[in-house]
């Protein structure tokens, strides 16, 4: 297929799957919004959340503090701002414009009408917006998105650099989440210590992980338990581990001439956290392991716009 | 005094013509709230599939929809047969036309054409001199602009033989109906349009150079921000061809290739949506980024066909317009089926001094222009617009012809008020490869503005589904 073609589809996906991280960031935190005193607990995970998400500087442009009902607007609905969730929603859509006839008639249509129908939600709106409602919705339109993707495409080129986009952009979502929340990891915070209940359920609930929480372990919740849930469990869709295997097989069912030391490198990735154990993993301390994650993921991305994308001009 | 109009619905009086009378009795059943509702799903439809052109300088992100009328424009089954036989005959005589100019020019030395005319036209590409191109083929696909005049004759308005858009809107436009309307269609025999893609890319691939098997064909598009690109992505989906811009490809020894993900891939034909000066920066305009650099080099080499050929803009122009009839006489040895609307061509002086003696009683084209721009049209026009209209005509001659002011056809049509007539054209697709092919119909335009016969989507024309009927 067309490098450019790969190269939109890609990003169609990424576009959208970063939409409803943003969206399920939104969620937890607009849920832990409200529940009594959660006050100061709320402005901090907010502001940890922008840092990791690098999210913080473009909006201590627009406001002077962080106030909840602000942020809630600026990383969802702001128009000006390329990081909101309707941004997003745009990028997705321009991408798959441009791509429209690569695209199964009812992805197109699923992803022309997200946007139609966010723009007449945001633009038009008369009154203060729901964020509650908007993120879930947003969910919504992912799930379908993501559904429609694999109940209609074909299994061929074209289906795995939506896939490797959707895996990309999932780690290193969940990479940032854990970022934020690295001060409650802590292995050693097992014991003695009682972890905020309020971080905890952001937390999981903004990685889907609340209930699987409670079926994998049965008991209460732990600091190591949550990093072994989120970075080493091999069927938690969300987790580390899990995104790095779908991009590697993804990768494999694509590769090309020059695309070996990438491929490596993606298959490097997928190991060291399939046979790792976490406390190797968190010798350095997680802060750590989490920066050196996403750099390699960083890598992998330039390296698969290099091989695929956006080859080098022919000389 | 105005003729009045042919009306494609009724006779004289208010009875319905043979071939409308199904529908007709069909319409008056409906009550009134059904096609206003019919309509709004329409609008809905198309903007959900996302048919619709980007509007620039308005509200963020505001995408506009070309009106779909609900009223069918019906063609009888003899009528089409006649136009579809004289459209035939047009087309190959105005491929024969742009292989002679140029080769031999047998045209132009027989006299039949003033050569200047030809060799000194801005559209003529002195690079394809001498280049055989499969076939002896150049136009490819021609939308020829068909309209009916008071007495009922189809006249050829214009030919388009660089890049014709419009063809996805007659398939769209028949899908919609039958969505709307299911009822309709098994009441008439109405000829199918859905294969169109098919028997284009059949075309497409019967005109790859000679001795290339199974030819990779590509749809090159100036992009997502293009007007038409809608059109593009639909037919490049329809035949399953990979869609391209100019970034996408490159030359190298005299070949095309296209940049995919599996490394650098040979391309045999292309068809191009993008006009001639942006094909190649090396020969053409050097500041296109829309192009290839090199193309030309490996066109001529004959190692990629280009639909529709490079330089085939001479023969659409309106100054050769008026002597297509004698190409068909002097190529096919042939009486034109379907005639041109009577053309006065301004650098001779006697059409000249009639002209200008009559301004507000013709329309006055601009030689070169398109889309219903730089055109005077008498009978709407100011006096201003006359007398400057008659000074530019004064000052440069050659650059117009006029014709008289048609009173276009009229359909009934759903606008605000209701039903009531409005002008409409027809645009057929015509194409030419191992043969020629029409698919029956093609696409209506209808000027939505009372009284109005400027059926442009620019300038607030729409469309309608073309059905043609078969016996």
């Amino acid at each position: 297929m067309l490098s450019r073609t790969a190269d939109h589809m890609y990003w169609m996906s990424r576009y959208i799957e970063r939409a409803e991280s943003v969206a399920r960031l939104v969620d937890a935190h607009y849920r832990m919004s409200l529940l009594p005193h959660s006050g100061e607990t709320l402005a901090d995970s907010l502001g940890e959340t922008m840092k990791a998400l690098h999210m913080d500087e473009a909006y201590q442009q627009k406001h002077a503090s962080i106030e909840p009902r602000a942020v809630f607007e600026f990383i969802t609905v702001d128009r000006d701002f390329t990081g909101s969730i309707y941004s997003c929603l745009r990028c997705a859509r321009e991408n798959a414009r441009a791509v429209r006839g690569s695209l199964t008639s009812e992805l197109w249509e699923t992803l022309n009408t997200t946007w139609l129908d966010a723009r007449s939600q945001i633009v038009r709106r008369s009154s203060q917006i729901d964020i509650g409602q908007f993120v879930e919705w947003v969910k919504e339109r992912s799930h379908l998105t993501r559904g429609v993707t694999i109940g209609t495409m074909m299994r061929d080129e074209a289906f795995h650099f939506t896939r490797i986009g959707t895996f990309l952009e999932r780690a290193d979502s969940t990479a940032r989440i854990l970022t934020a929340h690295q001060g409650d990891l802590v292995p050693g915070a097992d014991a003695g210590v009682v972890p905020d209940p309020y971080q905890w359920s952001v937390l999981l609930r903004a990685l889907s992980a609340f209930e699987v929480y409670r079926r994998v372990y049965r008991d209460v919740i732990t600091p190591s338990r949550v990093a072994q849930l989120l970075i080493l469990r091999d069927d938690m869709p969300r987790s580390l581990l899990r995104c790095c295997k779908e991009v590697y097989t993804n990768l494999k069912s694509v590769a090309n001439e020059q695309s070996e030391e990438t491929e490596r490198r993606a298959g490097e990735m997928h190991a060291m956290l399939h046979f790792a154990r976490m406390e190797e993993l968190t010798a350095g301390g997680l802060p750590q392991f989490l920066e050196q994650f996403l750099a390699k993921l960083d890598d992998l991305g330039h390296r698969i716009s290099t091989d695929f994308l956006v080859p080098p001009a022919e000389v | 005094m105005a003729k009045a109009p042919y009306d494609e619905m009724y006779l004289k009086g208010s009875a319905g013509r043979a071939h409308y009378l199904g529908y007709s009795r069909w319409l008056e059943g409906q009550p009134g709230d059904r096609l206003i509702q019919k309509r709004a799903e329409a609008d809905a439809l198309f903007h959900r599939v996302g048919i619709t052109f980007a509007v620039y300088g308005q509200e963020e992100g505001a995408e506009r929809l070309i009106p779909f009328d609900i009223v069918p424009r019906v063609l009888p089954h003899e009528e089409w047969t006649r136009l579809e036989t004289g459209l035939k005959q047009r087309v190959r005589a105005l491929n024969a036309f742009i292989h002679d100019i140029y080769h031999d020019q047998q045209i132009l030395k027989a006299g039949v054409i003033p050569p200047e005319q030809v060799l000194c036209n801005s559209q003529y590409r002195p690079e394809m001199q001498g280049v055989d191109v499969p076939g002896g083929i150049y136009a490819h696909i021609a939308g020829i602009d068909i309209v009916r005049d008071d007495l009922g004759e189809f006249k050829v308005l214009e030919d388009n033989l660089r890049v014709p858009s419009g063809v996805s809107y007659m398939l769209e436009n028949r899908k919609m109906m039958m969505r709307l309307f299911p009822e309709l269609f098994s009441a008439h025999r109405v000829a199918p349009v859905d294969h169109y893609p098919d028997v284009l890319l059949d075309n497409l691939r019967s005109v790859a150079p000679i001795g290339v098997a199974d030819p990779t064909v590509v749809l090159l598009t100036a992009g997502a921000h293009n007007s038409a690109y809608f059109e593009h992505a639909f037919l490049a989906q329809q035949m399953g061809i990979e869609l391209v811009e100019g970034q996408d490809l490159f030359v190298r020894d005299e070949a095309v290739f296209m940049r995919t993900t599996q490394g650098p891939q040979r391309v045999d034909v292309m068809y191009r949506r993008i006009d001639d000066d942006f094909m190649d920066p090396l020969v053409f305009r050097p500041d296109s980024m829309l192009g290839v650099p090199g193309l030309m080099t490996a066109y001529r080499a004959g190692h990629i066909t280009i639909a529709n050929a490079i330089g085939t803009g001479v023969a659409d122009d309106k100054s050769i317009y008026p002597y297509v009839p004698e190409m068909i006489r002097f190529y096919l040895g042939q009486a034109p089926i379907i005639g041109n609307v009577h053309t006065w061509v301004l650098r001779n002086p006697i059409d000249r001094e009639y002209v200008l003696a009559h301004l507000p009683e013709l329309v006055v084209k601009e030689v070169h222009g398109a889309g219903g721009y730089g055109m005077l049209i008498g009978p709407a026009a100011t006096q201003d617009e006359i007398e400057n209209f008659r000074r530019q005509i004064i000052a440069t001659p050659e650059r117009y012809i006029a014709q008289p002011t048609l009173a276009l056809s009229t359909c009934p049509t759903f606008v605000e008020a209701g039903l009531a007539p409005r002008h409409i054209d027809l645009r057929p697709f015509v194409l030419s490869g191992r043969e020629v092919t029409i698919v029956p119909g093609g696409l209506t335009r209808v000027a939505l503005r009372e009284g109005s016969l400027v059926v442009n989507s620019s300038q607030g024309g729409g469309t309608k589904d073309t059905w043609v009927l078969e016996t």
